[in-house]
């Protein structure tokens, strides 16, 4: 146990490290594109006077090397800012865009998980199978299509043909839970679509390089049936390699949804930092991008736990 | 004292006569020749009237985080569109005539030469906070786009030396110099009159005296609001809320009205908008506006600043290609110059510049061979880069070189546009002649974006500017576009048409053109059938 803590501990240490290295290349790199902020919000309309104005009052006549101590400051103590483009505190504006987010990300994972572990573990089961090869065709062919192509066969079909479902996910604070799970179905499915192969493949490949274990051959000779020596016997010790897919999965679930987003117009966090980036608008593109990778590194740190949970062998890395 | 009256629609229109009225007036009096003629083949809900009810939810190519309730930051359709429908200005466009008449004030009138402009406020307006409206507020929201700020109001507003009160429902602004259009000026969208408290607006309060109550603003997302039950407008704002979702991506737009997510969209895309016309129902609107495309050059460098150089490249395009394949027939074409066919004064009776391979070769030998860039993106406007290609071809049958250089959408206004000889460009045009010259060809003006300067043409336009008679001034305005024409660095290629949809459950009157969406303020001149 006291491993597991100490490995956690260094891992934190790590990821805030990490975290620190890429808010400077953020930083570094925003300030890299051509014009800024005040460029952009006036657009055509730009004048030098115009410009001079602005810059005044949006603060980027101070050097940008300020502005990042100034923000670093700011974050140590839990405080992301404000906006520069429209003055608001940076956490009301990213707060709702965040928990839209996560829950079109957590309801996708809440489908995409069980079925893929399912898929995977059937078709593990029934390997080499007709069943085997039509799931492994149909999830491959899903990954295969861009997120864009298939959210709008879903809507051709769906919002479009069958009129089952809306068109695009215009969720608001005045719906209720279940008008939002139906308004986000489709874009769920989506996402379910794109992730479950990478998962369902990983189960099954798992499994079966255990399949061959002399233990797995004893409890076969004991006469423990095929289902059995797979969910008790195989899928424990398999549980390592897709934990940590899993996880690679959650994690584009929550930063890689942008396109989908853009397709059903869906107010997530991805929408919100693309704006920010064509706008220029550092603190905003900062924080998203601290959230999106804290996510990353939160996800990872946990799948290494599991795994080392599950397989203490981890714990004395030779 | 000279009073005079300068526009003559806002003695007919200025009170409360509704466009129904206007029609039924005229049509009384038996004028109802080419105006209401042309009215009523747009207005098919016309004759039934407005009815009250339900939501009107609007897709808008527009919106972005960076969008904040100050008016003297709108910028984009969303911001403009939000304005219109919880604010009011001192006049506004009417749709029916497309004349300029009084919105918050309830006459005006120029004196001294069109130097001093009085507006004499519409009484007992009330604000959503119950304030009633006053020369104070007035003046409050007019200083809030002067001195030390950045709105783009603010040029517009330089030739302001003062603004004063006599009484509380009358304002009165001195001009530095005269401005028959100066009505127009104070209408801009960005003066949005709002209250004041000890001189100070909030300007971003969200608080107004428009047709619709700000419920709910999330920028780069949606707006929300309901009616105004004490809207001083009669027979104007009819739906009891309003809802506007920002969804930039054209194929979502598009997929959103089809599903009935939404009543009406914006910015259709023009390649597919003979697909979506054949959804049932759905209803295609398109309105000839100010909108146009150029190709500005930059007539301070080499070697556009022979206007050889310049003839020989407005000889070498042909622009009714431009209009079938780029705008997919949705507008017409340019003579190259900035005034629109619904412009009060456009020179009708220049001659059209057709492409002409011959004359093009002539200018382009006696500038001694043409060889140039032509810098292109799609930022500039929709399908920038297919018309370079395009002209590119054109030119190259009569001899002269144009080699399209594709840049990043990226930082195009500040990187390309008014930097590189040659490029890309939109404007959306202005109301008036005068405000259009003023912003980008009077010489030394700071979006001239061809760096022109023509003497006769500056002197034209102060003329024009001051100049009261309406005949004099129609005369002044044909020889500045004819000027523009023959001298000027701009190739205007076509004015494109605002083209957006609804669903037919829509009903609407005759449809402004001075902005996308019906003048913008679709929510309070709409109604559901």
């Amino acid at each position: 146990m006291k491993h597991i803590l100490k490995i956690v501990a260094q891992r934190i240490a790590l990821g805030l490290l990490t975290l620190f290295v890429i808010s400077l290349m953020i930083a570094f790199g925003v300030e890299l594109l051509p014009g800024d902020l005040a460029q952009e919000i006036l657009g055509q309309g730009a004048t030098p006077e115009g410009l001079r104005v602005l810059r005044l009052q949006l603060g980027l006549d101070i050097p940008p090397h300020i502005r990042y101590l100034d923000w670093l400051g700011g974050m140590v103590t839990g405080d992301m800012g404000l906006s520069l483009a429209n003055k608001r505190p940076i956490s009301e504006l990213i707060g709702p865009r965040l928990s839209n987010t996560l829950f079109l990300g957590g309801f996708a994972a809440l489908i995409a998980i069980p079925v893929a572990l399912i898929l995977g573990i059937l078709a593990a089961l029934y390997r080499n199978s007709l069943y085997d090869r039509s799931v492994n065709i149909f999830t491959l062919t899903s990954i295969s299509f861009p997120e864009f192509f298939i959210a709008y066969i879903l809507i051709l079909f769906f919002a479009i043909k069958l009129g089952w479902f809306p068109g695009i996910s215009n969720i608001s604070s005045e719906l209720t839970f279940m008008d939002k799970l139906y308004r986000t179905l489709l874009p769920a499915a989506s996402l379910t679509l794109v992730v479950v192969a990478h998962m369902m493949r990983m189960t099954r490949t798992s499994i079966i390089n255990l399949l061959s274990s002399p233990y797995i051959e004893m409890a076969r000779l004991k006469g423990i049936k095929p289902l059995r020596i797979i969910t008790r016997h195989a899928l424990p010790n398999a549980l390592a390699p897709i934990v940590n897919v899993i996880a690679i999965n959650l994690a584009y679930l929550v930063v890689g949804v942008v396109i989908v987003e853009v397709v059903f117009v869906y107010p997530g966090l991805g929408q919100l930092l693309v704006d920010s980036v064509s706008k220029r608008d550092v603190p905003v593109v900062q924080a998203c991008s601290m959230i999106f990778a804290s996510v990353y590194i939160l996800l990872n740190l946990s799948a290494d736990i599991i795994s080392i949970v599950t397989n203490p062998r981890l714990l004395y890395p030779r | 004292m000279n009073k005079k009256q300068i526009n003559e629609k806002p003695l007919i229109l200025g009170r409360d006569i509704s466009r129904r009225d206007f029609i039924r007036g005229s049509a009384a009096l038996g004028i109802a020749g080419t105006t209401a003629g042309t009215l009523l083949t747009t207005g098919n809900a016309f004759a039934a009237g407005g009815k009250r009810g339900g939501r009107l939810r609007a897709g808008i190519a527009h919106g972005s985080t960076t969008d904040s309730l100050d008016p003297a930051t709108y910028e984009n359709n969303f911001a403009v569109q939000m304005n219109y429908s919880i604010q009011n200005h001192l006049g506004e466009v009417d749709a029916a005539t497309g004349a300029m008449v009084p919105e918050l004030a309830e006459s005006w009138e120029a004196t001294n030469g069109a130097k001093t402009w009085i507006f004499n406020l519409r009484q007992g307006v009330e604000f959503h906070n119950g304030k009633t409206m006053n020369a104070d507020d007035v003046i409050a929201s007019f200083q809030h786009h002067m001195g030390e700020s950045a709105s783009p109001a603010r040029s517009l507003l330089d030739q302001v030396s003062s603004i004063s009160k006599d009484g509380d429902n009358r304002v009165i602004f001195e001009l530095s110099a005269g401005n028959a259009d100066f009505n127009f000026v104070a209408s801009d969208y960005h003066i949005a009159i709002k209250p004041s408290k000890d001189g100070k607006i909030n300007p971003t309060d969200g608080i107004g005296t428009g047709g619709y109550v700000l419920k709910e603003f999330e920028p780069g997302v949606r707006f929300l609001a309901e009616r105004n039950a004490n809207y001083f407008k009669s027979g104007k704002a009819w739906f009891d809320e309003i809802e506007m979702i920002s969804i930039i991506d054209p194929a979502a737009r598009q997929n959103a009205l089809a599903t009935g997510e939404v009543d009406t969209i914006d910015r259709i895309d023009l390649k597919t908008a003979h697909l979506l016309a054949r959804q049932s129902g759905v209803t295609i609107e398109e309105v000839t506006g100010t909108k146009h495309y150029t190709f500005p050059m930059r007539t301070d460098t080499a070697p556009h600043n022979d206007n050889n150089v310049r003839l020989a490249l407005k000889y070498a395009l042909k622009r009714d290609e431009l209009v079938e394949k780029v705008l997919y027939g949705h507008g017409t074409v340019g003579n190259d110059h900035p005034i629109a066919p619904s412009n009060q004064y456009h020179a009708s009776s220049l001659p059209q510049r057709e492409y002409d391979p011959d004359k093009a070769r002539f200018y382009a030998e006696k500038a001694g061979g043409v060889k140039v860039q032509l810098s292109a993106a799609d930022a500039a406007f929709p399908g920038a880069v297919d018309a370079a290609v395009l002209y590119q071809e054109h030119a190259a049958a009569a001899g002269i070189d144009i080699e399209v250089v594709r840049e990043p959408n990226d930082g195009y206004w500040s990187n390309v546009w008014m930097q590189k000889a040659w490029c890309a460009c939109y404007w959306g045009g202005r109301p008036t002649e005068d405000w259009m010259f003023t912003t980008a060809y009077q010489g030394g003006a700071s979006w001239n974006d061809t760096f022109w300067k023509n003497d006769r043409f500056d002197e034209l336009l102060i003329q024009g500017r001051a100049e009261t008679n309406r005949d004099t001034r129609r005369a002044i305005y044909y020889e500045m576009q004819q000027i523009v024409s023959d001298d000027g660095g701009v190739v205007v290629p076509m004015f494109a048409n605002y083209v957006f949809a609804t669903t037919d459950k829509v009903a609407h009157g005759p449809m402004a053109g001075n902005w996308d969406m019906d003048g913008g303020k679709y929510f309070e001149r709409w109604w559901f059938a």
